[in-house]
């Protein structure tokens, strides 16, 4: 037997080496800590920039410029009879010309409607449509400005460059100088962005297509793969026995999470559109192709969620008789749900970020229309913020970065929904 | 199969135990012996220190008393560790009484010496003694090596001090009837071969133990005996 | 009182022999388990007492690769029998598990949860005495009638283990085994199941796997002592653990190198 080391020994050498050894090692843990303090407060930072960007780029599309105008509905543009076939915009131009009696050249009218958005006339016909009544009155509207009058009032184009270098002329800044002096513009809560579908007008466009499209997408997502997913893990996990087979089942369901997502558009351009001819663009068959690629992202932390109840608790049951099913359906699923839930809705939250398969089956589309159904066209947010980086107007920079934020507030959103329901159905055993 | 136990300490509590009981087992023959002694060549120097002696023999039982109750409490002993344990206790209370009776063959003796008779019949007394001597020390033998058959080789041997026993007893009652003067001493001397036949039969309890000890029962058949002196006949 | 000289045998097991995969793990158990008795299987770990014990119930039909042989028959009727439906068997056959169990419900529904799935209860009264009889019969009743709905789980390991037995016995079997059942228990609460298992062998037949050898001294009638697979001795628990027969029966009881 060797002798102990007393660490309090009268040894005076023992001792400092002894003292010296608790130095270093409380050093190490110190350095060890400090490692991944660092390690996080990086990623958060990083994090922290990112936010801010995004966050601070997409503040100008929340708000737009609005000038007020006095609109005589006159009957010579619309008729109470038939409201729908009314030319509104006209309407709007005229009382635009009203304020700029100067202008009468027919180029510096065309110059000058351009001050005010395509959309101007939206907000007017709208009212009218619902109240026909006010044919022949004077209403008082604020309709929208344009968007580069828009981005040049919220000081996004510099207006001390020279003329040559910047988008808006020297005379619509006097045009806008007079509104302004009359007080006649303000900065209003952009609704457009929330109620709209995609334009190629960038105050006119609007998130509400393709967060619709994605809600769309999403439900069929879930509906398909949820139970697919459930009842395969099940059947993997506590049915089937562990032999070749399944050893090979579970290889290739890991192989599958890890496949490159673009693949799954190719497989369902193939199979759900030149196979069974479902309508291309639809939020079916972007939803059975999500599907595809979030099953194993079900499959896998369900299994390991069935994997993690505790053996006793089956043999609790299988003690008093119940049968192999009634030890699944009474004990095992309920307690495994909250797993279930988590590993699902982070499943669905990385299907709400694809683009990549949807490109394949024809998602990435511009399509104005919010979709009613999930066979009507649609395209989806990541797709839509994918398309707006690509416009060339500069209001559109804007407008990606607010579908960011929506995207994130979206995922944010079922995130929270994964913590509560994890919260909800969690017991103890 | 070896003998150990998986916690040794278990094995040195038993150990001791047995230690115990030989210590005690030594005593009891060194008292024993002395008192013989004592008588054979009437010397009463030593009987003061037999009569002391006894309370060491007393003490020793006690303490193997409480270490056997210890290692009751703690090792919760099973089957023959069990057995030992209590044939150790029982074997310690038998051989504390061979100490009494020593001490009384001491007490009795210092009257016969005093009284400077000399007696034939102390040569058969002496055999009688001799023989037990021999029986006590085989059955603490036997109970050192666990050798069940030798310990119930006591039990043929006892049949001899029994006869013996009675031819004595026989002899002693002659003597008494002849004349009352011898009738004190002649008591004393009955009583000291009495003691010395209980002696014997205590040896063969302790045989009987180390019997139990080893096979779990006690002997089955019966005790051979040849007290004639106790039978019946003889009204005590 | 049950005769104890003249009892009824109630489980009889003929060259019982168990493989998990290659390895043996019973190597042809004959093995009579009395009615109305506490029987202990001994032995150290791995040596097939536990095995056995879930023969009785068939509970080693959910492990992957076990295959198992001879015959074990409970009144007469052969336990592994395809007309043996396993579910009725385990409801016949009730088990207590070595780490008390008790469902994450309350203890209302732990104790109901066999007669509702075995249908024996037929109205919600019914149901609630079956209930509160069971809790009685496992000691149980005076601490929680107040708290039926409260968790299962929130009650103490000897309480657990307690309504773990209430619930082995709410479906009314004959046989309860009980597979280590005090040793996640502290001395007390120990106390408590055994004093509650003399209390029950009145009705039931219980086998109970453990390892304290104190334990199996106390409360079993007859001792059974497994060896890596074997039956190596079986009898009287007095004499088991006074006299063995076997020398390796009584290196395990006197914890001796063996």
């Amino acid at each position: 037997m060797t002798d102990k080391i007393d660490i309090r020994s009268a040894n005076p050498l023992a001792a400092q080496a002894y003292q010296a050894r608790l130095k270093k090692r409380y050093r190490a843990e110190r350095r060890f800590r400090a490692y991944g303090l660092a390690a996080i407060m990086t990623a958060g930072m990083i994090l922290l920039f990112l936010l801010n960007a995004i966050i601070f780029a997409s503040l100008p599309a929340f708000s737009h410029h609005y000038m007020r105008l006095d609109v005589e509905i006159s009957t010579d543009y619309v008729s109470a009879q038939t409201p729908q076939e009314g030319n509104y915009l006209g309407l709007v131009r005229a009382a635009l010309r009203e304020q700029f009696p100067d202008v009468t050249a027919r180029r510096d009218k065309r110059a000058l409607y351009k001050i005010l958005s395509l959309g101007a006339a939206d907000g007017l016909q709208k009212r009218v449509m619902a109240a026909p009544d006010l044919v022949g009155t004077r209403v008082s509207l604020d309709v929208p400005l344009s968007d580069d009058i828009d981005l040049m009032l919220k000081g996004l184009i510099d207006r001390s460059l020279p003329q040559s270098d910047r988008i808006v002329s020297d005379r619509d800044l006097v045009w806008v100088d007079k509104l302004l002096a009359e007080d006649r513009i303000t900065r209003k809560f952009a609704f457009a962005l929330f109620t709209n579908g995609d334009s190629r007008e960038p105050e006119m466009a609007g998130i509400r297509g393709a967060l619709v499209g994605s809600l769309w997408t999403l439900l069929v997502t879930l509906i398909v793969s949820f139970p697919l997913g459930v009842l395969a893990a099940i059947y993997l996990e506590e049915v089937a026995p562990k032999n070749r087979a399944t050893a090979l089942i579970e290889v290739n369901i890991n192989n599958l999470a890890a496949v490159p997502s673009i693949v799954y558009g190719l497989l369902g351009l193939a199979v759900f559109i030149n196979f069974f001819h479902l309508p291309r663009s639809a939020p079916l068959v972007g939803g059975l192709v999500l599907a595809l690629m979030t099953l194993p992202r079900i499959i896998i932390p369900t299994r390991a969620a069935f994997a993690a109840i505790p053996p006793s608790i089956r043999e609790a049951a299988l003690g008093v008789g119940a049968s192999r099913t009634q030890v699944i359906m009474h004990h095992v699923l309920p307690l495994a749900m909250p797993g279930i839930l988590t590993g699902t809705i982070i499943g669905l939250a990385q299907a709400a970020g694809e683009t990549a398969p949807l490109l394949m089956i024809g998602m990435m589309a511009f399509i104005v229309d919010v979709p009613g159904d999930v066979t009507a066209k649609a395209t989806v947010l990541p797709a839509q913020i994918y398309m707006w980086a690509n416009n060339p107007e500069r209001a559109f920079v804007a407008r990606t970065s607010a579908g960011i934020v929506v995207l994130l507030t979206l995922l944010l959103v079922v995130n929270a929904a994964a913590i509560y329901f994890r919260r909800r159905f969690e017991k103890r055993w | 199969m070896t003998d150990s136990h998986i916690v040794s300490s278990f094995d040195r509590d038993l150990a001791d135990l047995n230690r115990l009981v030989a210590r005690l087992g030594g005593l009891a023959e060194q008292q024993f012996a002395a008192a013989i002694d004592a008588l054979e060549n009437r010397d009463v120097s030593s009987i003061d220190d037999i009569i002391a002696g006894d309370s060491a023999l007393d003490r020793l039982e006690q303490e193997l008393n409480d270490r056997a109750i210890e290692v009751i409490a703690t090792r919760a002993p099973m089957a023959r560790d069990l057995r030992s344990i209590l044939s150790a206790v029982k074997i310690a209370s038998v051989l504390e009484r061979v100490g009494d009776y020593a001490k009384n063959i001491a007490k009795r003796s210092r009257v016969i010496i005093q009284e400077e008779t000399n007696r034939s019949d102390t040569i058969s007394l002496a055999r009688i003694a001799d023989i037990v001597q021999g029986m006590l020390r085989q059955v603490l033998d036997a109970y050192a090596t666990g050798n069940a058959e030798q310990a119930m080789d006591v039990w043929a041997r006892d049949q001899e001090v029994d006869a013996l026993y009675s031819s004595l007893h026989g002899d002693v009652l002659a003597v008494i009837a002849k004349g009352a003067e011898q009738a004190s001493v002649s008591s004393h001397f009955l009583f000291i071969a009495k003691n010395i036949e209980r002696i014997g039969d205590h040896t063969t309890a302790v045989a009987e133990q180390v019997y139990f000890q080893v096979h779990g029962s006690m002997p089955t058949d019966e005790r051979p005996k040849a007290d004639l002196a106790s039978g019946p006949s003889v009204t005590t | 009182m049950t005769n104890i000289e003249n009892p009824k045998v109630k489980i009889k097991a003929r060259n019982m022999t168990v493989h998990y995969g290659d390895a043996q793990a019973l190597h042809g158990i004959d093995l009579d388990l009395n009615a109305n008795e506490v029987t202990a299987l001994i032995g150290p770990s791995g040596c097939g007492k536990s095995t056995f014990l879930r023969c009785i119930n068939r509970m080693n039909d959910v492990i992957d690769g076990c295959r198992v042989g001879g015959s074990l028959s409970i009144d007469e009727q052969d336990v592994y029998d395809a007309a043996v439906d396993v579910v009725e068997l385990r409801a016949r056959v009730g088990m207590v598990f070595q780490k008390p169990n008790p469902f994450p419900k309350s203890i209302y529904d732990n104790v109901a949860y066999g007669p509702r799935i075995h249908g024996m209860a037929q109205d919600r009264a019914s149901l609630d005495a079956l209930v509160e009889r069971s809790l009685k019969r496992a000691g149980l009743w005076q601490e929680v009638k107040d708290r039926l709905s409260a968790s299962g789980t929130s009650l103490s390991g000897g309480q657990q283990q307690r309504l773990c037995i209430a619930r082995a016995i709410a479906v009314n079997p004959d046989i309860v085994l009980m597979d280590e059942p005090c040793s996640a228990l502290d001395p007390i609460a120990t106390a408590v199941i055994e004093e509650l298992m003399e209390e029950l062998r009145r009705d039931y037949t219980i086998v109970i796997v453990t390892h304290s050898m104190q334990q199996a001294a106390r409360i079993s009638q007859r001792t059974a002592y497994f060896h890596l697979g074997d039956l190596v001795e079986h009898g009287q628990t007095e004499t088991i653990f006074t006299t063995p027969q076997h020398q390796q029966t009584e290196a395990y009881i006197s914890g001796k190198i063996g």
